[in-house]
């Protein structure tokens, strides 16, 4: 089991939003999240990837066999756990070039293993670049700094496939992205896809999942997952709407 | 009536003394126009004495260690018995400078180059050989812009000044090599007292690189006033590099008169000093004037920066925008006055502000207050200021892509820095400063034997212009 969430009570600023979510992933899998605002979707991958200020009060993530609660987000993100932001950040000043080289350094050096060579990280990101369709002055430009919406986007599916992530969760990756955009993040996901990774795409709408197909979908309320399912569960969803679900599940 | 009891500082009463014994030998020498100019300003001295917490401009500031030095006036010629490379060594990769020396307050240079000329009429050199060699140019523009009252310093300087840099640029000439002044103290208790003057002429052109340098850890006092006349569509780009050590006074007050179209750029970066103070007061005289003031500081352990920057829209249509930005470690302490001023037949005027800062400590403290002042009813003025912490969100962001949290923080706070670093026009200058800022944020950057800028050996900018890995 590459992901094992076991009854996971998260926080935030002493108000609990995670209340017994259990959860697994394994390779080469896809998990759909899904559920209305303000279910604790965005708290979960928070969690997962160690974010400041989410306090896990109850219960265990597991990856990779090994319990992280208490790990940095950067032994995290270098053992293989990748988010892809809602909203991601810019940094002035620093070049996307610098930016990736940086961080797959920092992933080599955690490894023990030596800098990467310049011409072969060139030859790596051109390759990347072709995947999400991104213009090469765009990775000459600060990270994020001035790109739209959609340029965002792409760009951090562009990093997703350049740091090769055991476990990768994008969450609310089709925010904001018109279907061309779509198509192009989805490609990419679909292509970085293998046996030996997986993926959790965290949701609001089933449109994204007609192009990222996933194993399994999961509706997560008030702090739990309350009902998974195969792909016809997004499609019921889409169809019927989540207010079945609260009917059945709220306190 | 009770009469005031006035403190006199040890170093008011040291420069009382060095004014009566040299006061009648300089005037043998002085030009007519600089002893009268030395008499009024130390007859203002005498009555206001230095600065003190009292006065709005100084509230921030407290000078009174300072004060309290005993300090050696220098003012005697440094004889030139050694190589200018010896001392001098400032190589900056891909970037021509015609090198001006200053040592100790005094001009550094073979006798018979004090002052040159070139073939299109520039003149630079030294500003007492100026007075004797070009006396009526000179003293047209010579303390006309800055005046000597209002200010302790400024009179302190004005009566006690020896030397300095004379640069005059004719009508039409652009300068091609930038002029890169260096100045170094390298004797301990000094107080040095120079003054600059700039004039470029109509439809010129200069960039000039201003160094203050330590090359020790001695303890120093240097008082610069500097006057700069840019006549109509003249251009100049102004750098100001501080690197003084921790025990190091800088006082650096700047006045500038802007004829029509002419256009100033100002970038100055304080990279350390114990305490440093730049003025400057920038008077948009002739519409269609310029100004682009920023700079960058970079302070820690108990240092102290103020930066008081005056910029007033005398004539309509002007532009004028002021950026600074810090960076605060341990218990340093800081000011920043930002000033507009628009007058009342200054329409059309657009005028922006802004100060950042971050606190990396909760002992560090900023001060940051703007100042508008706006009597004309069709303008554009902004202001903003912000002091806080490093972003929460850029840190999560930088360490979920693997990057450790020292190397993140490194890299938000250079990326801080950079907004004003970017203004630098001239590429291998950026990129030595870029060099620079980065050992500073580290904590690397020492006060070396040499020019600052030669410490630095930073990668060429082919593929990978900083190994931010390694920050």
């Amino acid at each position: 089991m590459l992901l094992n969430i076991k009854n996971l009570h998260v926080s935030i600023a002493g108000k609990e939003i995670i209340r017994g979510l259990n959860f697994s992933v394994n390779k080469g899998e896809i998990h759909a999240i899904m559920g209305p605002n303000g279910t604790g979707k965005s708290t979960l991958a928070a969690a997962i990837t160690g974010r400041e200020g989410y306090e896990i009060t109850k219960g265990e993530i597991i990856f990779k066999g090994q319990v992280i609660n208490d790990w940095s987000p950067d032994k995290r993100a270098n053992e293989g756990v990748f988010l892809s932001f809602q909203y991601p950040i810019e940094i002035p000043g620093v070049s996307m070039t610098n930016f990736m080289r940086t961080a797959l350094n920092a992933r080599r050096e955690y490894k023990e293993l030596p800098p990467i060579p310049a011409g072969e990280f060139l030859k790596k990101m051109e390759e990347k670049k072709k995947l999400v369709e991104i213009h090469s002055k765009l990775t000459n430009r600060s990270v994020n700094e001035g790109f739209s919406g959609g340029e965002k986007k792409k760009n951090e599916i562009f990093q997703m496939a350049l740091l090769e992530p055991e476990l990768a969760i994008l969450d609310e990756t089709d925010s904001g992205l018109d279907i061309d955009a779509l198509k192009v993040v989805a490609n990419g996901v679909n292509q970085l896809k293998s046996d030996e990774n997986a993926f959790i795409v965290i949701t609001h709408y089933q449109r994204l999942l007609d192009y990222i197909v996933p194993d399994f979908v999961h509706v997560m309320y008030n702090g739990r997952i309350v009902k998974s399912g195969g792909k016809g569960l997004a499609l019921e969803l889409e169809e019927r709407g989540y207010d079945w679900i609260k009917d059945q599940f709220d306190d | 009536m009770e009469k005031k009891i006035k403190t006199i500082y040890p170093l008011e009463e040291i420069l009382f003394k060095h004014f009566g014994e040299h006061t009648d030998e300089w005037k043998k020498s002085d030009h007519p126009s600089v002893t009268a100019l030395r008499h009024e300003a130390i007859s203002y001295f005498e009555k206001h004495g230095f600065p003190n917490q009292k006065m709005e401009k100084w509230r921030s500031t407290n000078l009174t260690g300072v004060y309290e030095e005993p300090l050696e006036i220098f003012d005697r010629h440094v004889a030139f018995d050694k190589k200018l490379s010896d001392i001098f060594l400032c190589e900056v990769h891909g970037f021509n400078t015609q090198v001006i020396s200053m040592l100790n307050g005094s001009f550094y240079s073979p006798e018979n180059h004090e002052i040159t000329i070139t073939n299109e009429g520039v003149i630079v050199g030294s500003m007492a050989s100026a007075f004797k060699k070009y006396p009526n140019l000179v003293e047209k523009y010579f303390g006309k812009i800055s005046g000597y009252q209002d200010d302790g310093f400024k009179a302190v300087n004005a009566a006690f000044w020896r030397d300095g840099v004379f640069v005059y640029v004719p009508d039409g000439v652009e300068v091609k090599n930038t002029f890169q002044l260096i100045k170094i103290l390298n004797q301990p208790n000094l107080m040095v007292n120079t003054r600059n003057l700039i004039v470029l002429g109509k439809n010129s052109r200069l960039t000039f690189l201003h160094c203050d340098d330590s090359v020790n850890h001695n303890t120093g006092l240097t008082n610069t006033v500097n006057e700069i006349v840019l006549h109509e569509n003249a251009e100049l780009e102004l750098y100001k590099l501080q690197n003084l050590n921790d025990d190091s006074a800088l006082l650096n007050q700047t006045y500038v008169h802007q004829d029509a179209n002419s256009r100033l750029k100002v970038n100055v970066l304080t990279l350390n000093g114990g305490m440093v103070r730049n003025e400057i007061t920038d008077q948009l005289n002739g519409q269609g004037a310029e100004s682009q003031i920023s700079g960058l500081y970079l302070m820690d352990k108990e240092q102290h920066i103020d930066n008081q920057i005056f910029v007033n829209h005398n004539v309509p249509n002007c532009n004028s925008s002021q950026l600074f930005k810090g960076i605060m470690d341990d218990e340093a302490t800081g000011v920043f006055n930002g000033f507009i001023y628009v007058a009342r037949d200054a329409q059309k005027t657009n005028a922006f502000q802004r100060n950042n800062n971050v606190l990396i400590t909760s002992a560090a403290h900023i001060d940051t207050q703007p100042h508008l002042e706006i009597y004309a009813d069709d303008v554009k003025c902004s202001h903003g200021a912000t002091v806080g912490q490093l972003d929460n969100e850029g840190m999560f962001y930088l360490m979920q892509r693997g990057i450790p949290y020292s190397d993140a923080r490194m890299l938000l706070l250079f990326a801080f820095a950079d907004e004003v670093i970017s203004k630098i026009n001239i590429e291998a200058l950026r990129i030595s400063i870029e060099d620079m800022v980065k050992r500073r944020l580290r904590g690397e950057l020492s006060i070396c034997d040499r020019c600052v800028l030669h410490c630095s050996n930073p990668e060429q900018p082919i593929v990978f212009d900083i190994d931010i890995s390694k920050i």
